[in-house]
């Protein structure tokens, strides 16, 4: 149905051309955050807070500024006061102010004429603390004499008598509630827990950043978003955004947690302090881990109606989410509008709080809060359809969102590719395999929103008639090649001949960053129209040397044609010939377009995964893994299915390994990747994909973001297979052996 | 400090540089010899984006000092290719789209290189153990073993 949809016929869009920047990144060249130097350039250390709530009584650094090659130390006395909202919060952030709020809050700064004399320098910069009384649990943060830990905070959505590191509440849903309930056959409820995870992004944070005592500076960084990084980092400084220049580097995985600031203002800071010479700052994992965002940590109330037949009359949520100590983290409106935007039900209550706790900052993670809502409401699904007998593909499509359906949110879907992803499962032979002893499939659905978001794009004819594209969005797993196959299949060249180029906050209007999907829908919207501009004027140039009107010009296959006999007969004018000729026909001919792009498709998967658990350790063993999704249109398909495979490794992570574990000292325990466990190449099978093309309308061909909805469906699908494989259902994440085999036990003795 | 004076082989070029006692010999690599294509994820030995060979044995070069390096032969994933002739494994892992952000591919080539000097023909198991310690974040590890394995079987066709 869909399919039939599709234009077909495209020379590029669906090939599998080798990615322009793979030849620098298989040799070692391509360079990343820390891979660059400045001549004069020192190296920057953090000295960071051992406590997670402490009040900075006194800092010396004496001793530190003493060492000769030390340059210069910065602590929050460095910075401007004044700054309010979340100006004030990215500044908090990035240097303590009165009160280290977390373990790793960065309290003081270091430069010096070497990487290990910063070090030497910043263990001797001695800070004195007052140790206060410290929260990391969402839960136990807002029950009654949980230590506040930034009083006032709260925002006027918080209902009366809640605790006040209750900062925000949110509530919303349609339909009459009791009644959905009262038609049910079976209504169960539940709580359900997920732990903070990390992007885990294997590159650190780093940066090299210089500014002079006129506030200008320069910035090389590795980020998702140069443009964030330049209105963040002059905000915290306050200097003039225009004043910072900032070039992104090759970036080595971002998933979110590169769309912020975390120390890139202490490298400019320490610079100006030590005379303007450059200062690297490079972080350590461990660094990254205390101190950069991860996600946040729930606990999640559902209740969920459902008749005989699988038809689902009511749902109902209740979210409690933390992102450390600061406000604005804790993504719970995203959470809402994912809980069951899966799903076409007749009644909804959704309602979250957004608590503060001692921890760092939380930042973006891959479709931040659906993972968490769907481990919440799809495990629930199953408990269902396990209580009922019914299939769980079956009843996901009987009450699946639809074409022309409206979401749970609000707005009415477009063309949306759930129920074409749920058959494609259904279909798929995973769906069939026979299973062993011990062994269990689970599946669930997932969605995310997806974004366009401002978007600034341009793009160049040279005097050849190749292409370059200008273009503000990271690359961060292969857009250029996507970016450029939408490019050259609108002027009909060559892929070679379009070399895309990710430029720096100069070069281009405000881009967001590569987050919420966007990068080959905004981007690549964007490159399409700057080329239909280019087109334009190339027939324009045409039709003067052929002494016709313009629009007797036509532009296919990469050349100028007559449109059609009444128009003369010329023989085609191609790229290559009007590049040539431009300087004596007009000058330099590009195309630009500049748009909040509208027309996002919203982006819907299912996944289907069989798991082993051995009962006598309770550690889970993936044997297949299934993830089907609506790409709208897969531009380079292999990046696609890149995308799908990633996103559900992480999710296979996050459901089985992967957490934040601090001790009752507010400490994080587990700052390096051998304790805090990452999916490693023996702990997977292969990772079946199905592209599904349901073509996005609002699209030029027909993209959705695929980027983040398949790190959703692996939270819920993982503890649905562990259930069928144990009888035991989990709750809370990670399921690793130990709460397995607690959970397998418990069952036995039940 | 007094550093140490350091001769080694890098890549088949002679090297000279002074080692902090304390500097790792990725360190040394990245910082005295400009060869940053080697990267730290973690300095702790878990990731693996810092493998090298030294006299032939895959190593974190995190967790091998600088002075360590006296008199030994090491290659990076610099010395992969020769001239503009890629490795096979460089070719398929651009083929295959086995990479995503790239910061973990330089770790990743080094070390299924040594693993198919030692076992020509690994099966996918053997591959998944013998990358076990090199984390990729970006791609789930599916197009990584497939790549290799297709380096692989190229490169006993070409024996």
């Amino acid at each position: 149905m869909a399919k039939d949809e599709l234009k077909t016929g495209y020379r590029l869009i669906g090939t599998r051309p080798d990615r322009p920047d793979g030849l620098d990144k298989v040799t070692g060249r391509a360079r990343y955050g820390a891979d660059i130097t400045a001549p004069g350039m020192l190296h920057a250390a953090v000295v960071r807070s051992p406590h997670a709530h402490a009040r900075i009584i006194k800092i010396d650094a004496s001793k530190a500024l003493a060492l000769p090659g030390v340059k210069a130390v910065i602590t929050r006395a460095d910075f401007p006061t004044g700054l309010t909202g979340e100006d004030w919060n990215l500044q908090e952030n990035t240097m303590a102010g009165d009160v280290a709020l977390y373990d790793g809050h960065a309290v003081a700064a270091v430069a010096a004429t070497t990487k290990l004399l910063a070090q030497d320098a910043a263990l001797l910069i001695e800070v004195e603390y007052e140790i206060l009384p410290h929260v990391t649990d969402v839960d136990a943060a807002m029950a009654p004499g949980a230590p506040a830990i930034r009083p006032g905070s709260a925002d006027p959505s918080v209902p009366e008598g809640m605790h006040p590191n209750v900062i925000r509440y949110i509530d919303f849903g349609h339909g009459d509630l009791a009644a959905g309930f009262a038609a049910a056959d079976l209504v169960r409820e539940a709580t359900y827990k997920t732990e903070a995870t990390h992007q885990g992004y294997i590159e650190p944070h780093a940066c090299l950043g210089q500014m002079g005592a006129d506030g200008r500076g320069e910035m090389w960084v590795c980020t998702q978003g140069q443009w964030y990084i330049r209105r963040m980092s002059a905000a915290v400084l306050g200097i003039e955004a225009a004043n910072l220049r900032v070039t992104p580097s090759e970036i080595g995985g971002g998933f979110g947690g590169k769309t912020t600031i975390f120390m890139e203002p202490l490298s400019l800071a320490l610079s100006k302090k030590a005379g303007g010479r450059p200062v690297k700052l490079v972080m350590s994992r461990s660094e990254v881990f205390r101190a950069t965002g991860p996600t946040a940590s729930t606990s999640m109330d559902v209740k969920i109606g459902m008749k005989k037949d699988g038809t689902i009359t009511a749902g109902q949520v209740y979210f409690r989410m933390q992102g450390g100590a600061f406000p604005g983290m804790s993504p719970i409106s995203e959470a809402l509008q994912c809980a069951f935007a899966c799903y076409d039900v007749p009644a909804l209550k959704h309602e979250a709080v957004e608590v503060l706790a001692n921890r760092p900052k939380a930042a973006a993670y891959r479709a931040p809060g659906s993972p968490m809502a769907a481990f919440a409401v799809e495990s629930m699904v199953d408990e269902l359809c396990r209580e009922l007998g019914l299939d769980p593909i079956a009843t996901r499509l009987k009450n699946a969102a639809r074409n022309g359906s409206k979401s749970s949110f609000g707005p009415s879907y477009n063309q949306i590719g759930l129920v074409e992803s749920l058959e494609a499962a259904r279909a798929h032979p995973n769906y069939a395999a026979p299973l062993g002893p011990n062994q269990g499939r689970g599946v669930a659905s997932g969605f995310w929103m997806n974004h366009g978001g401002e978007t600034s794009v341009s793009l160049a004819i040279g005097e050849d008639g190749t292409v370059g594209v200008m273009v503000g969005t990271p690359d961060v797993g292969g857009s250029r090649a996507s970016l450029a196959l939408m490019t050259a299949e609108t002027l009909g060249i060559p892929y070679e001949n379009v070399r895309v180029n990710i430029v720096e906050t100069g070069a281009l209007g405000v881009n967001e960053p590569t987050h919420g999907s966007r990068a080959t829908f905004a981007s690549g919207k964007a490159a399409v129209e700057a080329a239909r501009q280019a087109i334009g004027e190339m027939c324009r140039r045409a039709a003067a040397e052929w002494g016709i009107d313009a629009d007797a010009v036509e532009w296919k296959d990469g050349a100028a044609h007559p449109a059609g006999p009444n128009a003369g007969k010329f023989p085609p004018l191609t790229i290559a010939e009007i590049g040539a000729s431009m300087g004596s026909t007009g000058g330099p001919i590009s195309g630009h377009h500049e748009s909040v792009p509208g027309g996002v498709g919203a982006s819907f998967g299912a996944h289907v995964v069989d798991v082993e658990v051995d009962p006598e350790t309770g550690r889970t063993t993936v044997l297949r893994y299934l993830v089907v999704q609506d790409a709208g249109r897969a531009i380079h398909p292999a990046y696609v299915e890149g995308q799908y495979q990633g996103g559900a490794v992480q999710g296979i992570g996050w459901a089985l390994n992967e957490e934040y574990v601090y001790g009752t000292d507010g400490r994080l325990q587990n700052s390096i990747f051998l304790d805090y466990r990452v999916p490693v190449a023996s702990d997977l099978p292969m990772i079946d994909t199905v592209i599904v093309e349901v073509p996005n309308p609002g699209h030029p061909y027909g993209v959705r973001g695929v980027g983040e909805t398949g790190i959703t469906p692996p939270l819920p699908a993982m503890a649905s297979a562990i259930a069928a494989a144990t009888g035991a259902r989990l709750r809370s994440l990670p399921m690793s052996p130990p709460k397995v085999l607690a959970a397998i036990r418990a069952k036995g003795r039940g | 400090m007094t550093k140490i004076h350091v001769s080694a082989t890098v890549n088949g070029d002679p090297v000279e540089y002074l080692a902090d006692p304390r500097e790792s010999l990725l360190d040394c690599l990245r910082d005295h010899l400009g060869l940053t294509g080697s990267k730290e994820g973690c300095g702790t030995g878990d990731c693996g984006a810092c493998s090298v060979q030294l006299d032939g044995v895959l190593v974190c070069s995190c967790l091998v000092l600088g002075a360590e390096a006296q008199g030994k032969k090491i290659e990076t994933v610099e010395g992969l290719s020769r001239g503009e002739t890629l490795h096979p494994l460089q070719r398929k892992f651009i083929e295959h789209a086995a990479l995503q952000c790239g910061f973990c591919t330089p770790g990743i080539l080094v070390a299924a290189k040594a693993l198919l000097e030692q076992n020509p023909d690994p099966n996918e198991s053997e591959i998944r153990f013998w990358l076990a310690g090199n984390l990729c974040r970006c791609t789930g590890y599916d197009k990584i073993i497939r790549a290799v394995q297709d380096a692989a079987a190229e490169m006993r066709g070409a024996a």
